[in-house]
């Protein structure tokens, strides 16, 4: 903004009480009706112009659906140009108690929906709630879109804006955001945020911030005349080079026993098919590794339930997007001295797809460790997989198609097998009390499996296993994958973006919600019935933090000190929480403690019955720990 | 040196609870008792992994009945593990209360036929 400009509001104002910010439009200002009467100057109270609703119409502009905040004043420009400009639609305002919330809902909605969703946050307090669900979003390469407020002008901040106003507002998220910048103008805003969209939407995605000036937002928009809202083009992603992809569909074909891996690779629903496509060319083993929905779950090449054996077997393992393929073809023990051993066999080749080869950073260290390949292609998965599989369809004779015939036989038969010692294993503590978690995964497969359902929860609940064992999963909507950065926190708000993203599909949504995880931040609930997101959340209740339990459990056990105080400091009893009168405290039909699996089908059912009407439901089972 | 010993002592667990091909008789087992097994079973932390029942889960393999392994192989197994699982030696856990533990594993009930579970029946 010009100095002038500023100098020239300051005179205005003289004499006048500073009402927020400055709020002043020259142009169309309309002045107040009281008379002042002390003042020789009118002063201006109300204005039809300012500079966030020009915001809005860019954020318009980049189809955002909706913005998820914890309300601040920071930003209290924006929300109001949000609700009464852009008359509260695309995007609609969702109103979370946590701003950790906000972002892992904005993480779920975009695994659903493949766009980001909006969150807006104080730059201060709100940016620091916000960062753990930030970093998994990160390590997860999921766009969030997120917009600070903040006081950037020190002369016009109320003494609680000094408390939000900070120079570098995204310094305490920039070494997990991919770009972030703090426009000067409104000129300045609509270039950065189109800008921002652009790079959160090209692989590696990631979450981007802008820093939205408050003076900016409240100030006049004196220039809405010369402004345009800037076009936005999505970059076509990086695909594998021509050579190198050759090269790769050369070693697959000639390969005995391919192995394809997969974990991020399902940027889009493009994706699943290809993949199909690809394996059953070639009749190879897939492992889906879960970071996203990429091969159905009863696919006959499916080898995930016998992913040792199968990298075992194999002579080539190509990872496709995957996060860690060090530990795809290696182990580490986890025992007083760590030790590492390969699990493929000497001489297997190994070659990756991955975005992840053109975007990394030094601090966090969600690289991974560097795994030794034959061939790395530095591309997106997705993209690339047309390219490969022209080459392999080119380079596969009639030979060698006989050959992929016999091994795709051998491997519907593992596959088969495996899928029978899974219904087998399910078997154990059918009846036991706690419920066991395959049991849990088996009831509530019963209730969901003629619905257009989708699993939205993450791989945290042990059951987040088991369906994967017993359920069949063939639709690209119906696992939206991992946390990413492991923070704790992310299940509840995740499931319920991603309900929120199936809602206008009509999909039936469920989560297996686990005790610990909801505790982070259970005001979640009460935005899932508020804003009328259909949801049944099936709580994994072991009363714990059980990972934890084992960590420490392993601690105990290698000092030889004693075993028999591992849970301490862990567990979540004495009391015991009572999460379905949370629930209902939040507006959600809600039932348990159930402990008896008997009891189990009929709440399903009565909860299944809620989602139907459009309402979040939650039952509170009580399980094993795993 | 502490590595040194502990490979060597590794080497001689030639299998896994898991999957164990050498079985020995039940009935070489010490005598235990099986109520005070489930109790120790709970409080040193062996559901964590295996499940209240011993039937398994991600973190452990199933050790319950179906079958049992052998006692000497269970309890070098629990003394020198040489996977994941963390040790328990016999200080914190002594040979009687690994009996124990045995036998609450070998009094548990066969898990019923999965034909006879309607909710465990294949698609289609």
């Amino acid at each position: 903004m010009a100095a002038k400009s500023k100098m020239e509001r300051r005179k205005f104002l003289k004499g006048g009480m500073l009402a927020g910010a400055a709020a002043i439009a020259q142009p169309k200002a309309v002045m107040a009706q009281q008379s002042p009467s002390a003042s020789e100057e009118a002063e201006v109270l109300i204005t039809d112009s300012c500079g966030s609703d020009y915001m809005v119409d860019v954020i318009k502009s980049l189809g955002f659906e909706y913005v998820c905040a914890n309300p601040g004043s920071s930003f209290r420009g924006m929300q109001e140009s949000i609700i009464n400009y852009g008359g509260n639609r695309n995007p609609e305002f969702i109103t979370n108690c946590h701003e950790e919330s906000s972002v892992a809902m904005a993480h779920g909605y975009f695994k659903i929906e493949g766009k980001p969703m909006a969150v807006l946050a104080h730059g201060t307090v709100g940016l620091q709630h916000a960062s753990m669900a930030i970093y998994n979003a990160w390590c997860d390469r999921v766009p969030v879109y997120i917009m600070a407020g903040n006081y950037v002008d020190a002369a016009i901040r109320r003494p609680a804006e000094w408390y939000h106003g900070v120079q570098d507002c995204a310094g305490i998220v920039r070494d997990f955001t991919k770009w972030d910048d703090q426009p000067a103008s409104l000129i300045h805003f609509g270039e950065s945020a189109v800008r921002a969209y652009k790079i959160a939407m090209t692989p590696p995605m990631a979450p981007v911030l802008v820093v939205l000036d408050a003076g900016l937002q409240e100030g006049p928009n004196e220039s809405r005349t010369k402004l345009s809202i800037p076009k936005l083009t999505v970059p076509a992603p990086p695909q594998g080079e021509a050579g190198a992809v050759n090269e790769l569909a050369r070693l697959l074909v000639a390969a005995e026993n391919p192995v394809l891996v997969a974990d991020r690779l399902a940027r889009t629903t493009a994706a699943m098919p290809l993949l199909i496509e690809l394996a059953e060319t070639l009749q190879a083993a897939v492992i889906d590794q879960g970071g996203r929905m990429n091969f159905p779950s009863h696919h006959p090449l499916n080898q995930t339930q016998r992913a040792a054996a199968a990298v075992g077997e194999a002579d080539l393992v190509v990872g496709l997007e995957v996060a860690d393929f060090w530990a795809t073809v290696n182990a580490l023990r986890d025992q007083v001295h760590r030790s590492t051993r390969k699990l493929t066999k000497p001489g297997a080749k190994l070659a990756t797809i991955t975005s992840g080869d053109l975007y990394i950073k030094a601090n966090y260290q969600d690289f991974r460790r560097l795994a030794e390949v034959d061939l790395a292609i530095a591309a997106d998965g997705e993209v690339t997989l047309p390219a490969l599989i022209e080459a392999v369809k080119r380079l596969a004779t009639g030979d060698r198609q006989r050959l992929f015939q016999q091994r795709g036989a051998k491997l519907a038969e593992a596959s088969r097998t495996t899928r029978e010692r899974m219904r087998q294993a399910a078997t154990y503590a059918w009846d036991a009390n706690p419920v066991s978690t395959a049991r849990v995964a088996a009831e509530l497969w019963a209730v969901i499996k003629n619905e257009d359902w989708s699993l939205v929860s993450n791989y945290y609940s042990e059951a987040g296993i088991w369906p994967r064992r017993l359920w069949d999963f063939n639709k690209p909507y119906q696992w939206p994958g991992h946390a990413g950065g492991g923070g704790i926190g992310y299940g509840a708000p995740s499931s319920v973006g991603a309900a929120l993203a199936n809602k206008k599909y009509g999909r039936f949504s469920v989560s297996l919600q686990t005790d610990g995880d909801l505790m982070y931040a259970p005001g979640v609930l009460w935005t899932a019935a508020h804003h009328r997101i259909p949801l049944l959340s099936v709580m994994l209740n072991n009363r714990g933090y059980h990972q934890e339990i084992m960590h420490v459990q392993r601690m105990c056990n290698e000092r030889n000190r004693g075993v028999d105080r591992g849970t301490m400091g862990s567990t979540l009893t004495d009391p015991h929480i009572d999460f379905a009168k949370i629930a209902q405290g939040m507006g959600l039909h809600a039932e348990g403690p159930i402990t008896d699996p008997k009891d189990l089908g009929p709440a399903l059912r009565r909860a299944a019955a809620a989602v139907k009407r459009g309402e979040p439901a939650l039952v509170d089972i009580v399980t094993q720990a795993r | 040196m502490m590595k040194r010993i502990l490979s060597t002592v590794a080497g001689f667990v030639v299998i896994g609870v898991a999957n164990a091909p050498a079985q020995q008789p039940a009935s070489s087992a010490p005598a235990g008792n099986a109520k005070a097994g489930q109790a120790l079973f709970m409080k040193i932390g062996c559901y964590e992994c295996h499940g209240n029942e011993g039937q398994g889960g991600a973190a452990g393999p199933r050790i319950g009945r179906s079958p049992m392994l052998a006692f000497r192989n269970f309890i070098t197994y629990i003394r020198a593990p040489r996977g994941e699982m963390p040790p328990y030696s016999a200080k914190v856990i002594p040979e009687k209360d690994v009996a124990d533990i045995y036998a609450y594993l070998a009094s548990l009930p066969p898990a019923p036929a999965v034909e006879s579970i309607p909710l465990l029946k294949p698609d289609r």
